[in-house]
């Protein structure tokens, strides 16, 4: 076991290497002089003098690579210039408001996808199928930014249960219960799609297994229809459905996006967006770089799991 | 005397093999091992074994879809080994291939049409009226109506869909004939319809037939000579008249007091669940001497060679039986 | 695999199959009001150009914000006055066309890696993979942003990211069905044909890939819409005064508490859009989905349908088990396949009773219906009875099924790779056979398990009480099956085809040990075969099935040296034995027949060299002769003692 885990973190290696070069290559589409795109409003002629040596811009595209490479391992990923401070505390704090969020969000719809779809397939064509589905096929079809307004407009503006935006308040929050009261509707919101997504999937891949031979085995044996559906249908098919609650969990990252531009939520999506908009490059850089290199680390969690779950896969 | 239709010699096959980047040496697996055979022209020749002996790799092989790791292919006196793998359409004209299963050989979204016509238009080049005079030939010979030909391949039963397989395999107009498994997926009544329709056209188009098979009843219905294939080796080759009745090589023995015969009372032939060697750590000497009721010493060590014992009878045996 | 051997039907005539298309898609209401609501929507789109609306830029910062139903403002305006109606029509149209061109650019691009990279394999396979993988690396978004960050921001290069971000996601669905094709024996046969590799993927593997491409499209398109739509929510799509229906959304956002209509309208348009998308989508995927047209896709419930009108009277002399005129059907639209089509056997205590027949003649069917194992849908035990010791069977309640399933009768199946539960240790299932009836400790049904695997002959059981089915070899599966089929004592084993899929020697040694169990525990088997050879070493008794019924019955050696329907004769001629050599084969002629349609009188009589015309007309009714034998034909091979 230990020896897979570090099989596939060895093999995470060269995937996070890759989306270094990835991103490099897309920033290096930049039109123009990239160390005065970099500055904008502060490209004066000594600090894109300054930038030019730090960052090795006048040097070969290889070799800038290599810097900007060399400088990220040693935890500089540059500064921002909107904000006047280093790109990886921004990130970093960022980040972690948008992990509150996205976390719940994909505990939220993992139990409850996986749990209407395993309902949905064992009561095949009844009500709480129909039902089901029917909510799913909403959930998937509507924006989850336009979602998130709706709630804010019914549950925050008109019926006051809920804090309008924010992550805490503004005055005497900052404890537990504040936190929840602001996470519900965006973690909700964000958890729509995915949920969605989810409950299809284990619906179909429930239906898959209850197909298969072993299942006919197992009712020829005697056992309680209960343990067919939850021990010997659901556990097989949990196989296909956690690696889709890994990609769900891109979903989910992504949708953050969305969510804190709605929610004024401290994230780092709305970071990103701010720093596109105000061409704040090295922090969009810093940004994507720090939270895929995360995405890929929970990958790797998610393929332990399969490998406890799956014999097959060879440890 | 006349070169013989086929002829192969040493045939080998390893897969895997080579090192990782850290000098270690990678699993290869030896699936055929030193394959020699020849067939005179007009013969049915069987070649019997169970999973894992390496028929289905050797088969392959022959007919080009794979290249072999060292060894010649004869094909009336010309070497084909070095384009095997590579170019499979030099085969096509001479050795054609009838698949195990009948609806998964033949593409879902062609009509049977299409399919008989592919080998014709682009094997031979032929234009497009000798091509229906081919056809209509070709199923006249396999005994399927015209009306067959816009149809698609899930329309047909198995012994159907077999045939038209065979019709493709013909149409190219090959010498040689390899069936892997041609009855194995049908009922056993529609078995011996394709069975007798086989033997039919191996007369009508001068054919030579590679019979491949794990059902012994079968083969010897059908084959003139039968190789036995174990671990990769041709280990008992012998005219089918009397292979079965005196196998000299004790698995062949095994394999016909395996076979349910009715008349006879069951017995086990072997003690408990006799597996294969390990394909990635193969034995030493004879692959069989773990199972074989009469390995000695000299059996583990050293391999036997394919040697004659009687007329046209070989078996690659230190004590073959009586 | 239950479904699977209900005998196929014969294919509809081909004008039909486009018409069956539209037919299915039209029965899915929710799919076909879906189709109707987008086709609305993309003819006022496409109408937009003609259709008498304001100017979508006209700007009238004196008008902003009216309300809809406004006086020249059907629903209202915007923040600067300008109308939103007009708006809303010509940013759909933008947002339909955008999500269009992405969708097609993603679906081409990575369609064509998919191909070629499942076709070849190897390198090209690895290098273009490894690449996939690593765009799949980022969540999507990110990307996005990247590129709209380097590109800046703008609603082609919105486009462009969304397409590109979601190329691997065809790329790696296409690559895994070109892979399973590229390994299917017609390739191999298209090689020998003589053509190409560009020409094998073009015209044999791409047109059963097409199929698959749709399907991917239909889940896809309404999500890039959306994505497109989000991004220019964000402000970093379509620049003003450009508007998509998402950056209405983003403008109408900042007046969200005041004046939610300006949101409000254009996110419903989008779910609008979305949803008819989808449904679509779900409509065309089941429509496709060759599985949902034959009714496979439904998941078989715990027992068998039950549909009798009557239950026969219990017979004179029961046995062990008692079938009593079984008809199992399967239900797939307007047509009824008779499976078993009035069988009547018995199995004595302690007997082994053979069971043999071709493919459909309906054996494996009989033995499944026998504990309600049929699936259902489609199946259906449509009348007869099934008495277990003097109880019976089909109509009891399903508590009483359950406790008799695996503990009184159980079940060997043929294929113990794929009837054994893959994650499960085989001592775990076993001891959950154990564990389903009886009230024991583990450690107490992990000691029995043990002794089971050690009474199958398992070398070395105790170490493998804990491996994985697939650990093992196919002989040794099946010596589980059979030790889990044994564990509760049982008084009826019934074995479908269990050794079928096994080698030779491994067969022979899986008929010996059950022989011997047979005879050490005095179990009864009911064994399923279409081998002879099977049934002359292991069965005391057999019975022949042709075409859903029961043709002859009898002692084996009786039966198989005297046969006395032509049927059983022929079949017997036609299989080849070790050590008559070479020679031609007594073939059957013709087809059985499709049990949709049988004729009326003997099922047999087309092919029957002896049939006359009183052979086609009426019932045949299978009658007992001498020796404990019977036979269902006017006209018998062998003295039966009766006047035909």
């Amino acid at each position: 076991m230990t020896g897979y885990i570090l099989k596939r973190l060895l093999s995470a290696i060269p995937v996070i290497l890759g989306i270094t070069v990835i991103v490099f290559i897309i920033m290096s589409l930049i039109p123009g002089d990239p160390a005065t795109a970099i500055l904008g409003s502060y490209a004066t002629p000594e600090n894109v003098e300054k930038l030019n040596r730090d960052l090795g811009l006048d040097r070969s595209p290889i070799e800038q690579y290599f810097i900007w490479l060399g400088n990220m391992l040693q935890g500089d990923f540059g500064r921002s210039y909107s904000l006047n401070r280093p790109v990886l505390d921004e990130v970093l704090e960022r980040f972690g408001a948008t992990l509150i969020l996205a976390g719940t969000a994909l505990v939220l719809c993992s139990l409850l996808g996986v749990a209407a779809g395993v309902v949905s397939a064992a009561r095949q064509y009844g009500l709480a199928d129909k039902a089901i589905t029917f909510v799913v096929l909403i959930g998937i079809s509507i924006p989850s930014f336009f979602l998130g307004m709706m709630m804010i407009l019914v549950f925050a503006v008109n019926l006051r249960w809920l804090p309008v935006s924010g992550m805490y308040a503004i005055y005497g929050g900052g404890d537990l219960p504040d936190l929840i009261r602001h996470l519900i509707m965006p973690a909700t919101a964000l958890a729509v799609v995915a949920t969605g997504v989810i409950a299809r999937l284990s619906r179909s891949a429930m239906l898959e297994v209850l197909r298969q031979d072993f299942i006919r085995t197992a009712r020829a044996k005697g056992v309680t229809e209960n343990r067919v559906i939850w021990a010997h249908a659901l556990k097989a098919a949990m196989v296909s459905i956690i690696p889709v609650i890994g990609v769900q969990a891109g979903f989910v990252l992504s949708g953050a996006v969305y969510i804190e531009t709605v929610f004024q939520w401290p994230g780092v999506g709305r970071m990103l967006v701010t720093a596109i908009l105000t061409r704040d490059i090295l922090l969009v850089q810093g940004g994507v770089v720090v939270v895929a290199a995360c995405y890929v680390l929970f990958n790797l969690a998610v393929d332990v799991a399969q490998s406890v779950l799956d014999p097959r896969v060879k440890t | 005397m006349t070169a013989p239709t086929l002829a192969i010699r040493n045939l080998d096959k390893r897969f895997g093999g080579g090192r990782t980047i850290f000098g270690r040496e990678k699993p290869a697996v030896h699936a055929v091992q030193d394959a020699s055979l020849d067939v005179p022209r007009g013969e049915t020749l069987g070649i019997v074994g169970e999973s894992g002996c390496g028929k289905s790799t050797l088969a392959r092989m022959i007919v080009g879809l794979l290249p072999p790791t060292g060894g010649t292919i004869e094909i009336e006196g010309t070497d084909y080994a070095k384009v095997a793998g590579k170019d499979p359409a030099a085969f096509g004209k001479v050795i054609q291939y009838v698949f195990q299963d009948p609806i998964s050989s033949l593409n879902p979204r062609k009509t049977i049409r299409q399919i008989l016509e592919a080998p014709l238009k682009l094997l031979h080049g032929m234009p497009a009226a000798r091509r229906a005079e081919r056809i209509d030939e070709i199923l006249d010979a396999v005994n399927l109506r015209r009306e067959f030909l816009d149809r698609y391949p899930h329309e047909f039963s198995g012994g159907q869909a077999q045939r038209i397989g065979v019709a493709r395999a013909l149409a190219a107009a090959p010498r040689i004939l390899v069936l892997d498994e041609p009855v194995s997926a049908l009922d056993v009544s529609v078995q011996a319809q394709v069975l007798n329709l086989l033997a039919r056209l191996k007369d009508e188009f001068d054919l030579t037939y590679l019979f491949i098979t794990h059902d012994l009843a079968v083969v010897e219905a059908v084959a003139d000579r039968i190789a036995v294939m174990y671990f990769g080796r041709i280990v008992e080759l012998a005219p089918a008249r009397e292979i079965f009745a005196h196998p000299r090589h004790h698995y062949t023995a095994l394999l016909a007091r395996s076979a349910p015969t009715v008349g006879r009372p069951l017995s086990a032939p072997e003690g408990v669940d006799a597996e294969l060697p390990d394909p990635l750590d193969p034995p030493p000497g004879c692959a069989f001497a773990k199972r074989c009721p009469a390995a000695t010493d000299i059996c583990r060590t050293v391999r036997p060679e394919f040697t004659d014992h009687g007329p046209g009878h070989y078996a690659a045996c230190h004590h073959p039986a009586r | 695999m239950t479904v699977a051997e209900a005998p196929v039907p014969p294919a509809p005539p081909r004008g039909a199959a486009a018409g069956a298309f539209l037919k299915l898609f039209a029965r899915n209401r929710l799919a076909a009001a879906g189709g109707i609501l987008l086709a609305v929507v993309v003819l006022i789109a496409i109408a937009a150009p003609i259709l008498p609306l304001q100017d979508p830029y006209a700007q009238d910062t004196s008008q902003k914000f009216l309300r809809p139903f406004a006086e020249g403002h059907l629903l209202g305006t915007d923040h600067l006055g300008r109308d939103i109606l007009s708006r809303l029509i010509w940013g759909t149209q933008l947002s339909l066309v955008v999500g269009l061109v992405a969708s097609v650019g993603a679906a081409f691009f990575g369609s064509v890696i998919g191909i070629v990279s499942g076709f070849y394999g190897g390198r090209v396979d690895n290098l273009l993979m490894r690449g996939i993988d690593m765009l799949m690396a980022f969540p999507y978004i990110l990307l996005a942003l990247a590129i709209v960050a380097a590109l800046g921001p703008g609603l082609v290069n919105a486009l462009i990211a969304v397409a590109l971000v979601n190329i691997p996601f065809f790329a790696r669905n296409i690559r895994g069905v070109t892979v399973t094709l590229a390994h299917k024996e017609f390739v191999d046969a298209a090689r020998l044909a003589g053509m190409s590799n560009l020409r094998i993927m073009v015209s044999e593997i791409l047109p059963n890939v097409l199929p698959v491409i749709v399907i991917a499209m239909s889940t896809t398109v309404g999500w890039m819409i959306l994505e497109t739509a989000g991004l220019s929510f964000l402000g970093l799509g379509s620049q003003p005064p450009v508007a998509d229906l998402g950056s209405m959304l983003g403008e109408g956002r900042n007046a969200l508490i005041t004046d939610p209509h300006a949101s409000i309208i254009p996110g419903l348009m989008i779910f609008v859009i979305v949803m008819s998308v989808n449904l679509l989508g779900d409509g065309v995927r089941d429509a496709l989905d060759p599985r949902l047209r034959s009714g496979a896709l439904t998941r078989p419930m715990a027992r068998t349908i039950v549909d009798r009108d009557h239950v026969p009277e219990p017979p004179a002399e029961p046995g062990l088990l008692d079938v009593q005129e079984l008809r199992t059907e399967f239900r797939i639209g307007s047509r009824t396949l008779k499976a078993v089509n009035d069988v009547t056997l018995t199995v004595k205590p302690g007997e082994c009773l053979g069971l043999i027949g071709e493919s459909g003649s309906g054996k494996s069917v009989t033995a499944l219906s026998i504990m309600g194992l049929v699936a259902s849908p489609p199946g259906v035990i449509a009348a007869g009875a099934v008495r277990y010791s003097g109880d019976e069977i089909v109509g009891a309640r399903f508590s009483q099924l359950r406790d008799l399933r695996g503990d009184r009768i159980s079940y060997i199946f043929q294929d113990p790779l794929s009837t054994l539960h893959p994650l499960y240790s085989i001592g775990d299932q076993i001891v959950e056979a154990i564990r389903s009836h009886h009230d024991v400790a583990r450690a107490e049904a992990r000691q029995r398990a043990l002794e089971l695997l050690e009474a199958v002959r398992i070398p070395n059981a105790k170490n493998r009480l804990d491996d994985y089915p697939h650990e093992l070899s196919g002989g040794m599966r099946q010596r589980v099956g059979i030790a889990m089929a044994l564990v509760n004592d049982p008084d009826l084993i019934i074995a479908d085809e269990p050794t079928t899929a096994l080698d030779v020697t491994v067969q022979a040694q899986i008929l010996s040990l059950l022989d011997d169990l047979r005879r050490e525990r005095s179990v009864a088997i009911l064994f399923i075969t279409h081998d002879f050879g099977v049934i002359a070493q292991l069965c005391d008794r057999v019975a022949v099935m042709y075409a859903g019924r029961i043709v002859e019955t009898g002692r084996t050696p009786d039966v198989l040296s005297d046969p006395a329907h032509p049927y059983t004769r022929r079949l017997i001629a036609c299989v080849p034995e070790l050590g008559e050599g070479q020679r031609e084969l007594h073939a059957i002629p013709g087809l059985p027949p499709a049990v949709d349609d049988l004729p009326p009188g003997c099922a047999f009589a087309t092919r029957c060299d002896k049939a006359r015309d009183v052979c086609r007309q009426g019932e045949i009714t299978l009658d007992p002769f001498t020796g404990d034998r019977a036979v269902r034909c006017l006209f018998p091979e062998t003295e039966t003692g009766r006047v035909a």
